[in-house]
């Protein structure tokens, strides 16, 4: 548990925090660039979608990280309540830009992809209005961080919000599910996916690796912004800064 | 422990009939929704029978909206809230209380109000029994529900808007099957599903939701 409690310590974090996110950047970067490369140009055009299927290679990297940045900021708020870790709470706050920006990614390229494929911008699909409604509780606990002027009392909130939106999440999926099967509309036919070529799949799980290091990368990134901005008044901050 | 649950809610029944007037405005802003509603899409009544289930819905939800921001201010702002937090007692019995008071005198009155209203919009009789159900069921959970976000934010003065991008996101499975019953009602189906879903929903929140809302009036108190 030693180790725990120094990478507690915020000077300490602060320090070692950029050597780590430069470790994740450059291999997601290279990463995400060769999946997004191999599936843009040298993967097989697909027999029934033709080339519209490649946008696949942003869209599924991109609601992946949705649902992941979700969950770990619940993790993360449980944490922070529990135990009253700060860095917990950083990575919270620093995690909800970055996540709704993947989901609000995911939600623009999906309609992009149904354009051509189901002949319109938007469908309430299930899956869409999940994924809609993922965004608005990402952009709620941004919107309460913002609106709470104590850094502290506004990371705790948000905490115990992801928590209850995390609980949410696969309520709001089923119920959704629920009604849209209800509400047998023009019924979009998923094609039954055949199981993906090698040669197709191997770039779409290096650029699912690659956006997730991007993901680890800018939330560090943010925690840095965050940790000095909150702990701008401390003396090892102002003593960062005095030194030039 | 039971005890200091009947006093809240006894306390803040009884403050909420001293005020009269506020339980008028409830129903009335639940009547004008319901009412200029027809005003907008024209008498057609094919139209307001199918639009009805989620026309009664959102009205209530709106409601539910602006009624919550009371629900803690008032104590907030006198200091019988820190003496709720400071007492002995669990702090999610009096939260509890004070939904189940909150929804005494605002949900239950909506409850009252739908058969009226429904069947002003043309909707037809064998099928309020269904909507009233749903409508006891799902409101109670609106109001647990909202009561943590109304919790989270007790300290910002001017709430309204921000309060309804927390808690709307989370009244979608009450919405989808509140309306679902009711369409479900209306057109002569089967709606004990939907009904029992809502109930499973309002035992979660009973059970759930009143840990979170002591949790963040704590937080909100700090």
């Amino acid at each position: 548990m030693l180790w725990l409690h120094r990478f507690g310590s915020l000077p300490y974090f602060y320090r070692i925090s950029r050597p780590i996110a430069l470790a994740l950047a450059v291999p997601g970067v290279l990463l995400a660039a060769y999946g997004v490369y191999g599936g843009l140009v040298e993967a097989p055009v697909d027999y029934q979608q033709g080339d519209a299927f490649r946008i696949l290679y942003i869209h599924v990297p991109s609601a992946w990280l949705s649902l992941f940045g979700y969950t770990s900021m619940a993790v993360a708020g449980f944490v922070a309540l529990v135990w009253r870790l700060k860095l917990a709470e950083i990575f919270l706050v620093a995690a909800a830009p970055v996540g709704a920006s993947f989901t609000f990614l995911a939600l623009v390229t999906g309609s992009i992809w149904g354009k051509p494929m189901w002949g319109t911008w938007w469908v309430w699909d299930a899956r869409l209005t999940s994924e809609l409604i993922l965004l608005f509780l990402y952009l709620g606990v941004i919107a309460l961080h913002n609106a709470i002027e104590s850094p502290r009392t506004a990371a705790r909130a948000c905490s115990l919000l992801a928590l209850v939106g995390v609980i949410n999440v696969p309520i709001i999926h089923y119920s959704v599910e629920w009604w849209n099967t209800l509400h047998q509309g023009p019924t979009v036919t998923r094609f039954g996916r055949p199981a993906m070529e090698m040669d197709m799949l191997v770039p779409l799980l290096c650029a699912a690796l690659g956006f997730t290091l991007i993901f680890g990368w800018l939330t560090l990134w943010g925690m840095r912004a965050q940790l000095l901005w909150r702990e701008r008044r401390s003396r090892w901050v102002k003593r960062l800064f005095s030194d030039g | 422990m039971l005890s200091v649950f009947w006093a809240v809610l006894r306390r803040d029944l009884l403050l909420a009939f001293r005020q009269r007037g506020v339980l008028v405005h409830h129903l009335l802003f639940f009547v004008l929704v319901v009412a200029l509603f027809p005003l907008g899409t024209g008498a057609d009544a094919r139209i307001l029978v199918t639009v009805s289930p989620a026309l009664i819905w959102m009205a209530v939800l709106l409601a539910a909206l602006l009624s919550l921001q009371r629900l803690f201010r008032p104590d907030y702002e006198d200091g019988t809230l820190e003496q709720y937090v400071l007492s002995p007692e669990p702090l999610a019995l009096i939260a509890l209380a004070k939904v189940a008071a909150y929804w005494l005198a605002s949900g239950l009155v909506f409850v009252m109000a739908s058969p009226l209203l429904v069947l002003l919009l043309g909707v037809p009789a064998h099928a309020v029994p269904v909507i009233m159900a749903s409508l006891l069921l799902g409101t109670p959970t609106l109001g647990l529900v909202g009561a943590i976000g109304t919790a989270l934010t007790l300290s910002l003065p001017r709430a309204g808007l921000l309060l309804s991008l927390l808690i709307f996101p989370l009244y979608v499975p009450v919405l989808i099957f509140g309306a679902g019953a009711m369409r479900a009602a209306i057109a002569g189906l089967p709606a004990a599903g939907a009904l029992y879903l809502l109930g499973a929903l309002l035992a979660l929140g009973i059970t759930t939701a009143p840990i979170a809302i002591a949790a963040a009036l704590k937080i909100s108190l700090e």
